[in-house]
């Protein structure tokens, strides 16, 4: 939203920190530049990839893509602050996506996102104190024949009915999808606990005995 | 009149329709074949002759795009344009679901006769499930020998990658998709010079939709007459309608351009009419930037012409939103406007601050606190800031100013109503919508 401040509650950078990005990520970085003309283009798939695995985007990280493609760091900041997708801090490790488009309004879309509110107890942008999910609003997820919809990470739910926000929310697989998935965006192979760790979360328990790239912990 | 059959959905319904063995079994990747064997002019003659309007939303003839690449270019790019934000349209999401193959096919015909080396395929990163079968599909082609270096043993190569958005609306402008695949804002450019001059790495760039691709292998599997020969003369060839709302069977549905938007409402084979009885209030027939109809007016065509007599901008993407009689006008109005408010990019004054101002007096009346001359100044709004006044770079603010211009006139009788008859006590605006 151009016109609208909107708090991204991004951490102050530290210029001592250890180095983010893992050689393997910079790799599948690097793997992106035959596909562009410029280094540059590869920006979005890199934040896309580092999001995945970090769960967000700090300045750190900002920094760390602009040295592998050969920006500025600002210019890094300049892109990701555009699109709605990219968190600079750290959200849920579920990310409810609620349609807000005129098709599901009309079929009760307002409703379900006041009962997502109204169980998870938080606002828009925000994420629940357990670190388990974050709630957004998107212009049309294009399931307008099934709506209202929601995603959880990349799980799309439809014709959610606001009596069914309860069951849904207390499922811990409802963010399991159920088709083939590509790993072009994925982290690149890690064990669970680094991945969770360099996300500064805490790894699940059911989870722990997956890994990282068929699992993904972070979602989208 | 003969009976309309479905060419773009045909393989809706099989079985792992999205699967390359599939869909070579239903006759799939012969038309390339044959093109491969045409001259590059062959093929655009042919593609012109059908008359193949693009089907994103501005109707510009296809072939004649392709006719504005520079002759001494060594090299092109080709963007497939699969952003497909407008809401409530989702017939790009269903031909990728179901055919991803036909895309990968109509990609490689159109790519060959605009001698692309690379294509791109913009997808918005919400298509989560429609980006990892597509990439199956891609993969799969690859390993085919369908894609990538002398494609079907040919001499012409071309490589096919995914770029994902990352959520904005004015990335499916087509200069705001080639800046987003630079690593940039989605910013569109300033008109010349024209994509097909310089674009993607300011070299020739083709930017189609993901429907205007997927006609392509019909085109040449039929030929340009047949494709010619459907619908109306100015509206030629099959075309996907979406009809979402209150409706009892909302879908996506593929007919020829010579329905009305009552037959997409009620016709038994789309959307069967109007949930538990309930009556039609408004209509947006094209996607919501192309503007609303009143219950009065559901004789409208479905094609390029026809939208303009009711005061809309066009067909746009042929995707319906019916609203019934319980939903207030000024939640439509308020959504549209919030709509626009929220996706312009920000880049031309007009835009951003008309948009944002519009969002705020739609919300201004939705929460009782509306004054009649309200409407007038969202008409004066409207009217001053887009493209077609010579105010913007894109034709964003135009989108955003038919729906609320139409609106706001057709449905002025009730806005008036309502703000008149509106209670005192200011209703908190909702939360949700802040």
């Amino acid at each position: 939203m151009s016109w609208k401040v909107l708090d991204r509650m991004t951490p102050a950078f530290d210029a001592n920190a250890e180095p983010l990005i893992t050689p393997e990520v910079r790799e599948k970085i690097e793997s992106y530049f035959p596909r562009y003309e410029t280094k540059r283009a590869a920006l979005l798939p890199a934040l896309h990839l580092v999001q995945n695995t970090y769960g967000h985007v700090s300045y750190q990280a900002m920094s760390e893509i602009a040295e592998v493609l050969e920006i500025h760091p600002s210019d890094v900041l300049d892109t990701i602050t555009f699109y709605t997708h990219f968190w600079t801090h750290k959200k849920g490790r579920k990310v409810i996506t609620v349609c807000r488009s005129l098709s599901c309004e009309v079929c009760g879309g307002a409703a379900l996102l006041k009962e997502v509110k109204k169980q998870l107890n938080v606002g828009e942008h925000e994420t629940t104190p357990d670190g388990e999910y974050s709630l957004v609003t998107e212009e049309c997820l294009a399931v307008c024949d099934h709506g209202p919809c929601m995603l959880i990470n990349e799980k799309m739910h439809k014709r959610v009915r606001v009596e069914d926000v309860e069951k849904i929310l207390s499922d811990p697989n409802n963010d399991k999808i159920d088709y083939e998935r590509s790993d072009l965006f994925d982290p690149p192979a890690m064990k669970p606990a680094e991945v969770y760790a360099a996300a500064g979360l805490q790894a699940h328990k059911k989870d722990s005995s997956n890994s990282a790239v068929s699992e993904k912990p972070q979602g989208e | 009149m003969s009976k309309f059959e479905p060419v773009l959905l045909r393989n809706r319904g099989v079985k792992d329709s999205a699967r390359l063995s599939v869909y070579e079994s239903r006759g799939g990747y012969q038309s390339i074949r044959k093109v491969l064997n045409q001259s590059v002019d062959e093929v655009i003659e042919e593609v012109k002759k059908a008359n193949l309007r693009g089907r994103g939303g501005a109707g510009f003839p296809a072939g004649v795009k392709w006719g504005f690449l520079p002759k001494d270019r060594t090299k092109t790019l080709l963007c497939v344009n699969g952003d497909e934000s407008e809401p409530p349209t989702f017939s790009n999401r269903v031909l990728m679901e179901v055919d991803p193959h036909q895309l990968i096919e109509g990609t490689l015909i159109a790519g060959y006769a605009t001698k692309s080396q690379v294509a791109y395929i913009y997808l918005r990163v919400e298509f989560h499930e429609q980006f990892h079968i597509l990439q199956k599909a891609i993969d799969e082609a690859y390993a085919a020998g369908y894609l990538g270096k002398n494609v079907f043993g040919s001499e012409y190569s071309m490589d096919c990658y995914i770029h994902r958005g990352a959520g904005a609306y004015v990335c499916g402008e087509e200069t705001g998709l080639i800046e987003s695949i630079e690593g940039k804002r989605g910013w569109p450019r300033i008109k010349p010079p024209f994509p097909a001059v310089s674009g993607l790495f300011n070299l020739p760039t083709v930017v189609n939709n993901v429907e205007t691709l997927s006609c392509l292998p019909h085109i040449i599997e039929r030929g340009a007459d047949w494709f010619a020969n459907v619908g109306p003369s100015h509206s030629t060839g099959p075309k996907l309608f979406c009809i979402s709302g209150p409706v009892k069977k909302p879908g996506c549905y593929e007919a020829a351009m010579d329905i009305t938007v009552r037959d997409l409402i009620e016709r038994e084979d789309m959307g069967g009419g109007m949930l538990d009885g309930k009556k039609v209030k408004a209509v947006f027939p094209g996607g919501v930037s192309m503007g609303v109809l009143t219950a009065d007016e559901l004789d409208m065509k479905m094609d390029f012409s026809d939208p303009a007599n009711y005061g809309l901008l066009g067909l746009g993407t042929a995707a319906a939103v019916v609203v019934n009689e319980d939903t207030d006008i000024r939640t439509v109005l308020r959504n549209v406007a919030k709509f626009f408010g929220t996706e312009s990019c920000g880049q031309c004054t007009q835009c951003r601050e008309g948009t944002s101002w519009m969002y705020k007096i739609a919300m201004r009346i939705e929460a009782n606190a509306g004054r009649l001359e309200d409407l007038d100044i969202l008409l004066e709004t409207s009217r001053n800031m887009g493209m077609m006044p010579g105010l913007s770079i894109c034709g964003l603010p135009d989108g955003a100013k038919f729906p609320i211009e139409t609106v706001v006139s057709k449905f002025r009788g009730e806005l008036e109503e309502r703000i008149r008859s509106q209670s005192s006590d200011v209703k908190e605006v909702l939360e949700s919508y802040r």
